[in-house]
């Protein structure tokens, strides 16, 4: 099997980390090599954070680079923006419609891009949801990342008990159950 | 044996671990934070968190005179503020084994410079070696204790963020069980006086002859022969970029970097026809083989800055032509939390025009726009000292807009010894201490004022304000972050006035569990006048939309009341969560 490439984008304290984690042991639980880089640090604050999944036969480099990435997942629109050109050619872009806006926005300096998603879709193959909407719809605005796994799911492979079984065994116990509600609802969108 | 995924300092902990080490004292820093926190899980392990680095390898120095195996870790700077001990340490060589983990930031994701620990490893003469994958973390960090005791030397494991910061699956195996050696006084191996040093100067030269000429046959080099025509000699986290872009050709793979395995470098240069030399930073390894007469290819193709990259090898061996499109996004760098005790404090400063000696920590971040108050950042503790001298220099006059500031964390770090500089050599600054009662930006460990240990065994916490009363500061001020108006009159006082005070600006990090707030800010939209003086602390969860709308945004407030207390119109209410 070819190696799959999978990158998480977003913004310091959105829980990339842990969807990373989610994706990685589902391949390590499939019997496959595995590797998961992430970022700590300075750009946990706020910044532009990007995890990258990796897995297959074997293994080597830990990162995606510009052109190799079959599914990106991003929780933010202008974090999916920036990060496309990771994208290959038949990749899927998978958008949060959420906006936070950078600090030369906030100031004045910059402008926040229009239509992010329209443009996108021009170029590449975008599947967008306002998962926040969903989350609060299901009562926890926190399982987000959950919605987004369950959208992402379909086009990285693995059976839906693959997943679940995973997802139960790394949310916190009392979560398990909005947890998987919201897998399935991201599954079924 | 059981398979698990770890991140890179966690099997280094896990090795630690299995090694059978008794004793670890570390300063955080990334990117090697991780791996005393995974190591404190361990029950057998004695681990700390120690005020700095110097401490810590000397808290290790210890152990293993004593006849225990030990360990220390820090952020490649940190290992500048050891280098004291280390430099010597060599000299005496250990009892109980010893390891040194370094951990390098090439392309500082979270640093202020991008120096080689390999370069130090060199002048210090202390071997290191260097792992390519969390598994090899776990199985190098093992070896290097083996080495540490058979070859009587420091050894340093040195890993980049890369390595720290990714997971791959790892080999467990059981905890050894290493028998403590026996204590004895020994004056001519660790009293380093010179009569004593003269004689271990020539036992770590000779050590290292030795060594150079062994480590061709350590298990940790790997040669992989293909293709005879290309080679390359690599190590760590690029062999991973070669093995991707370059499957047939031939590597050597460099597990000991110093001293380098003279011999098998030998052998593959005979036996490849073009040798390049793929390492990040500095061209160790290239200068040396060269050194010995030999042609290899190296930085003349690749940086000595950053990180490398499947790409660029693809770009410079295999002439691709990789056109990445530019994307003029506007940039998201780190900004401080919504919420942040900093943040508070900084409008303040940048209200009155307040210029600031910084310090290294989150509120480095008070040096960006809008906020930019922030002046010259240096490395730990040096906001104190530097703005000790700019007085000397420029005279009182030209201070009198001047603070230092710095965290709690970086004070008891270094920043202690700067303060009582001051008080001896008749400052008359301000230094603020920003105590948000954690050490932030590496991502909340404890230290010796928040009453916890690393294993969270309660601790007496050091009382700061009494501290600096102790060592003859007698102006030392305690006020609340967010008490704005108290801010502002203390330190309109003592900028202006001749007497070294200390302002200690209090507040917990936002992210800590103990400060969660119960409601969230809101905009009266027919009350705000939309004069955007709510904007000016650059509250992240504060926006302005294209109409010039102020909106806070509720999933993000962290209800600090900042902009509430900014806001003359009362336009500003909070609302229960
Ligand atoms: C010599 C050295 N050791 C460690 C680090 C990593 N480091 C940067 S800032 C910091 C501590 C910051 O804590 P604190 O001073 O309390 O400020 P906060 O981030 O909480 O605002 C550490 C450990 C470093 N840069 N240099």
């Amino acid at each position: 099997m070819a190696i799959k490439n999978v990158m998480i984008v977003g913004v310091g304290g959105q829980g990339t980390l842990l969807t990373s984690r989610i994706i990685g042991h589902v391949a390590l639980n499939s019997g496959l090599d595995v590797k998961i880089s992430e970022v700590h640090g300075m750009a946990q604050r706020g910044g532009s954070v990007v995890t990258f999944v990796r897995f297959g036969e074997k293994v080597y480099e830990p990162v995606v680079e510009e052109g190799m990435a079959d599914v990106i997942i991003a929780f933010e629109r202008l974090e999916a923006k920036r990060y496309a050109k990771f994208l290959k050619k038949d990749g899927v872009l998978i958008v949060n419609d959420y906006r936070i806006d950078p600090m030369s926005v906030v100031v004045g300096a910059r402008k926040y891009p229009s239509d992010i998603i329209e443009e996108l879709t021009k170029t590449y193959n975008v599947v967008s949801l306002d998962a926040g909407k969903i989350a609060t719809e299901l009562g926890n605005g926190k399982v987000v990342n959950s919605i987004m796994l369950g959208v992402a799911s379909k086009y990285i492979g693995f059976s839906k008990e693959e997943w679940l079984n995973t997802l139960v065994a790394t949310v916190p116990s009392k979560t398990i159950e909005i947890n998987t509600q919201a897998f399935l609802r991201g599954l079924d969108n | 044996m059981s398979k698990k995924i770890m991140l890179g300092n966690e099997a280094i902990a896990r090795g630690v671990y299995e090694a059978g080490v008794k004793v670890a004292s570390a300063y955080p820093g990334t990117p090697s934070t991780e791996i005393l926190e995974n190591l404190a899980k361990y029950e057998e392990v004695y681990s700390e968190w120690a005020p700095n680095e110097k401490v810590a390898v000397e808290v290790a120095i210890g152990a293993s005179i004593s006849g225990v195996r030990s360990l220390a870790c820090m952020k490649h700077v940190g290992l500048n503020v050891a280098s004291d001990p280390l430099y010597t340490f060599a000299y005496t060589g250990v009892n109980g084994g010893s390891v040194l983990v370094v951990a390098d930031d090439p392309g500082l994701a979270s640093s202020q410079n991008e120096q080689d620990t390999r370069m130090i490893a060199r002048s210090s003469h202390v071997p290191l070696l260097e792992p390519s994958d969390s598994d090899e973390a776990l199985k190098f960090t093992k070896f290097a204790f083996e080495l540490s005791e058979k070859y009587d030397t420091p050894v340093i494991l040195r890993t980049t963020t890369k390595l720290s910061h990714s997971q791959s699956v790892v080999e467990l195996s059981e905890r050894q069980n290493v028998e403590d050696k026996p204590y004895e006084r020994n004056m001519a191996k660790y009293v380093m006086m010179p009569a004593s040093a003269i004689g271990r100067h020539k036992v770590v030269e000779a050590r290292e002859i030795q060594m150079q000429i062994d480590a061709s046959t350590f298990p940790i080099n790997k040669v992989e022969y293909n293709d005879k025509k290309v080679g390359f000699i690599t190590s760590g986290i690029p062999y991973q970029y070669v093995k991707e872009v370059m499957p047939n050709a031939s590597v050597l793979k460099l597990g000991i970097i110093n001293p380098l395995p003279k011999a098998l470098i030998e052998e593959f240069c005979k036996n490849v026809e073009t040798v390049y030399v793929f390492e990040e930073l500095e061209p160790v390894i290239e200068e040396q083989i060269k050194s010995w007469g030999i042609q290899v290819k190296g930085k003349e193709l690749f940086t000595k800055q950053g990180e490398y990259s499947a790409n660029m090898l693809k770009k410079a061996i295999l002439n691709e032509n990789i056109e990445i499109p530019t994307d003029d996004s506007p940039v998201r760098p780190p900004i401080l939390c919504p919420g942040c005790p900093h943040r508070s404090v900084f409008s303040v400063l940048n209200k009155l025009k307040i210029h600031a000696a910084g310090d290294i920590g989150c509120y480095t971040l008070g040096a960006v726009a809008p906020l930019s108050v922030i002046d010259s950042v240096i490395c730990m503790g040096s906001s104190i000292s530097s703005l000790h001298g700019i007085e000397k220099a420029k005279g009182k006059e030209f201070t009198k807009n001047w603070v230092a500031v710095i965290g709690d964390s970086t004070f008891l770090h270094t920043g202690i010894n700067s303060l009582i500089n001051m008080v001896y050599n008749k400052s008359t600054g301000t230094v603020m201490i920003l105590d948000n009662r954690t050490t932030g930006m590496t991502g909340h460990q404890e230290h010796a004022a928040t009453g916890k240990t690393l294993k969270g065994e309660e601790t007496y916490a050091i009382d700061l304000k009494a501290l600096c009363k102790s060592v003859g500061v007698n102006r030392v001020f305690e006020i609340d972050s967010f008490d704005t108006a108290l801010l502002e009159k203390a330190l309109k006082e003592s900028v202006n006035g001749n007497e070294l005070t200390v302002i200690i600006a209090k507040s917990p990090c936002v992210l800590l569990k103990s400060r969660k707030s119960t409601f969230y800010c809101e905009i009266d939209q027919e009350k705000c006048k939309k004069c955007g003086m709510c904007l000016k602390p650059a509250c992240p969860a504060i926006t302005k939309d294209e109409n010039g709308n102020v909106k806070i945004d509720t999933f993000m407030c962290n209800g600090c009341e900042l902009c509430f207390g900014i806001c003359k119109f009362g336009a500003i209410k909070k609302v229960e969560k």
